[in-house]
């Protein structure tokens, strides 16, 4: 789905999702490793953190989008 | 180890004035096996129904199928953590009722749960149209949580599927099987020689939490570290389902109490491999836990010193990622592997079937493309609510035709494509 | 009655010269020429053929829907039960006219259709996934076999009985998986399999690894300050009520949610609807898989131009990968068309 909106929008597409090895296997390009499964973008438990997890990831995403890469990327920080 | 396993062969199935085996024929006292529950605060409604191979009828929603079996000789109870204490099982006999099972249903949920038709085309992929059922059916309480459902209907379906065997401890015999081996992997070498290949049997449990659990011994798999289990613990009832996976590859109770992978090895023991035993391991839902649990499996095969792993997958997405990191770290190692999975591979079976792949996983014995469209005519009787096919992975609300056929992808069947590895089916190119 | 059954061929194989006849325009003959003695002999008592039509390679390549409504018109006329076209062992511009013949024999005659070819013919890579094609070597050496090979085939295709997998029916697979019934359990194969591995023997598994796609990626947005953002997401996010009825599995289509109005998602405006994954937290705040909150106010202090009026979901699990990538697809259309810079896209 991802390396499908990119293709045809011709657009960067960054995937936020859990399982690395599975972003690598279907041809996402930039990729962020989220928390876990069922909640990918949330640290359930301590409001707070849940927020402040949360904005880390998206701004790493802005940070992913703006930044040239010539092959698969893993954004881990 | 050495469990005797004492089947009595079930033909029929009976309401009666007394829960027995008399002649082959199973009879249920129902007000005597529904008082049983009669504490459970957990549900409204309880009812139990019978079904019998070649009726007409129709089960759904199922949630768990569990094979009716109890202790005859031997330390500990089947299904330990649930009925009785937590001695390890395996040793001694156990009283199998062969052709019985305990079928539970009650309102959706989730969306995983299945159906099981008792005759037509649906029964050729899984063992229930062929056993005689007893189904108990429940009603949740209102404002019960999911969760506390789950269980409820879980430890219930156990405990009739104990009761009834433990009614039965005087039935005739009409088959008996000794499983033997030696505890330790000394003994196992000297039992088999020293150029049987060594097995390992790695079996992948699910362990996401909410509805996406197995237990074993009582003990939720997603808190474990991978495990050693010996094959006859497995046949004695040590892993439950608490599995919600779609209902094609959910590992049932009665799957697990009768693991083809764990049966076969035992058979093929001394003949033409040395099982070495059976490690449980986890499909966790983080990265770093199943990075954990595949580098622990490794570590426990060879512990053992085994040359061949036979991995097995429930469930399919992310669980693909367990597969194929068991596989490379396995073939890493130097052990070779097998892995028994299925597909998802659509409903026009041109979709590739995978949701993670790795060269190292070249030996895979596909059980089936879960996606296929499957017609089921009419069933007189509905044991359940056929409306709960709106709702089943796989189905939808135009799954059921006016005259009550089913068209739904073999997703919804309980079992059908079962990654233990049960039934014959298999997937080709065409 | 025996099937009746029509021939394709080309101008070499007809007997009317090489390359310097490939130009020839469709005709047929009601005599039985080139492979056609050996099919006859093979078909027996069961088919017979009742035509040939013949058309030079090049005449087929260079103007072939032309070529195609002239050699229909030409097979239509014997009124066939069957096509049966080459062998083209690894003769490209025939190996391409045999799978292209074939291919609207099926469709537009509604008849069975058989061809052949060598493994690396370029008809193969084109029309592979249409045909029933048989394997051949690359060369008319191997007629003998490839004859007994399709005259089998067709023969069991006008039968009307079901089909078998490729494998056994010894045709070239066409890129579907289909469910058999095997002669023993998965877990007996897989004993049998790794018994096999281990002793070094040859061995075949039931499902090749496939490849996934991969693509050169997208170049980096340049002025972040002035870009405008959408977020998706494959995690089941969608309006309280599902209104898209996207199916909690094996979805088959997608939603595209106006979240221009929205600065948070709640269990009050939106639900979780996935069935591959324990949903208490995402149900709790969908935020957690679909990140509006934290987008909308980064979006405010200005670290991004805009966020997309659109939100765009569907569920991942058990969907097959080519309704995916068609989502993707469509997706991708509509980001293009809206103007959309980047995308975040988030999966479970």
């Amino acid at each position: 789905m991802v390396r499908e909106i990119e293709k045809t929008a011709g657009i960067p597409v960054v995937h936020i999702a859990t399982i690395v090895p599975i972003m690598l296997t279907v041809g996402s390009n930039r990729i962020i490793p989220g928390i876990a499964i069922p909640h990918p973008l949330g640290k359930p438990g301590n409001d707070e953190e849940d927020h402040a997890a949360r904005r880390k990831l998206c701004e790493r995403a802005l940070k992913a989008i703006t930044t040239k890469i010539d092959k698969q990327t893993v954004f881990k920080e | 180890m050495k469990l005797e396993l004492r089947q009595a062969f079930v033909r029929d199935v009976q309401w009666g004035e007394k829960t027995q085996m008399k002649e082959g024929v199973l009879f249920i006292d129902k007000a005597d096996a529904l008082s049983l529950l009669a504490e459970e605060k957990r549900f409204t409604h309880l009812d139990m129904d019978l079904a019998r191979p070649g009726e007409s009828v129709r089960i759904i929603p199922v949630k768990d199928v569990i094979e009716p079996r109890c202790k005859l000789e031997g330390k500990g109870e089947c299904f330990p953590g649930f009925i009785g204490g937590s001695e390890t099982v395996g040793n001694g006999a156990t009283l199998v009722l062969k052709g019985a099972a305990v079928v539970t249903v009650g309102p959706i949920v989730s969306i995983q749960e299945g159906l099981v038709d008792m005759s037509g085309p649906g029964t050729e992929y899984n063992p229930y149209g062929a056993t005689c059922n007893v189904c108990l059916l429940v009603q949740p309480a209102a404002g019960i949580e999911k969760k506390e459902y789950e269980t409820a209907l879980r430890e219930a379906g156990i405990r009739l599927a104990w009761y009834i065997a433990d009614k039965c401890r005087d039935a005739a015999i009409d088959r008996s099987d000794v499983y033997e081996m030696a505890d330790s992997v000394e003994g196992k070498a000297a039992e088999c020689g020293s150029n049987l290949p060594r097995f390992v049997y790695v079996c992948q449990a699910i362990s996401q939490g909410l509805l996406h659990d197995t237990f074993l011994y009582g003990v939720d798999v997603k808190q474990i570290l991978p495990t050693l289990v010996q094959p006859q613990e497995i046949m004695d009832g040590a892993m439950i389902s608490a599995n919600c996976v779609s209902a094609c590859d959910k590992q049932n109770t009665f799957h697990h109490q009768n693991n083809p992978v764990v049966m076969e090895l035992c058979a093929r023991h001394g003949k033409d491999l040395n099982f070495l035993g059976v490690i449980v391991t986890t499909e966790m839902m983080t990265l770093v836990g199943k990075i954990r649990s595949s580098e622990y499996t490794v570590k426990l095969a060879q512990m053992l010193g085994a040359q061949v792993a036979i991995i097995t997958e429930e469930g399919c997405g992310n669980p693909d990622t367990d597969i194929c990191m068991n596989a490379k770290n396995l073939e890493l190692a130097g052990i070779k592997t097998v892995v028994i999975g299925n597909e998802v591979a659509g409903q026009n079976g041109a979709s590739q079937g995978l949701a993670d792949v790795t060269p190292e996983m070249n030996a895979y014995v596909s059980c089936g493309n879960i996606n296929e469209l499957v017609e089921l005519p009419p069933m007189k009787k509905i044991i359940g609510d056929i409306r709960a096919i709106a709702n089943v992975s796989g189905g939808d609300e135009k799954s059921i035709g006016s005259d009550g056929t089913i068209v739904c992808e073999i997703q919804s069947i309980i079992g059908s494509t079962n990654e233990l590895g049960c039934s014959k089916i298999g997937c080709e190119w065409i | 009655m025996k099937k009746r059954v029509v021939l394709y061929i080309n101008q070499f194989f007809a007997g009317m010269g090489g390359e310097e006849s490939a130009h020839i325009p469709p005709e047929s003959k009601n005599t039985i020429l080139g492979p056609g003695a050996a099919f006859t002999q093979a078909f027996g008592d069961e088919a017979e053929i009742v035509g040939t039509v013949i058309c030079g390679d090049s005449y087929y390549g260079e103007h072939i829907e032309k070529a195609r409504e002239e050699c229909l018109k030409l097979i239509r006329a014997f009124e066939p039960d069957c096509l049966v076209a080459g062998p083209a062992f690894n003769a490209g511009r025939y190996g391409l006219a045999c799978g292209d013949i074939c291919t609207a024999a099926q469709r537009e005659l509604n008849i069975t259709a058989v061809t052949g070819w060598y493994s690396e013919n370029p008809g193969r890579e084109l029309y592979g996934a249409n045909v029933f094609a048989v394997p051949t070597v690359d060369s008319a050496r191997g007629m003998k076999d490839a004859v007994a090979k399709m005259s089998r085939l067709a023969l069991r295709l006008m039968s009307g009985e079901p089909m078998g997998p490729a494998r056994e029916e010894g045709y070239f697979h066409r890129g579907i998986r289909k469910n058999f019934f095997h002669e023993k359990t998965g877990a007996q194969r897989a004993i049998d399999l790794a018994l096999q591995k281990f002793h070094g023997e040859a061995f075949q598994t039931e499902l090749e690894m496939p490849v996934f796609k991969k693509i050169p990626p997208a170049a980096p947005v340049k002025d972040i300050k002035s870009a405008k953002i959408a977020i998706c997401s494959s995690g089941g996010i969608v309006p309280k009520g599902n209104p898209d009825h996207i199916r909690v599995s094996s979805a088959m289509n997608w939603g595209k949610y106006d979240i221009s109005k929205l600065d948070d998602l709640t269990p009050e405006n939106y639900e979780s609807i996935h069935g591959g994954y324990d949903r208490t937290w995402a149900l709790e705040d969908p935020d957690r898989v679909l990140p509006l909150d934290e987008m909308r106010k980064l979006e405010r202090e200005g670290a991004f131009g805009k966020l997309y009026e659109y939100a765009c979901t569907t569920t991942g699990t058990a969907t097959s990968v080519a309704n995916a990538e068609s989502f993707g697809r469509e997706i991708g259309e509509l980001l293009k068309k809206d103007g959309v810079d980047a995308a975040i896209l988030t999966s479970t």
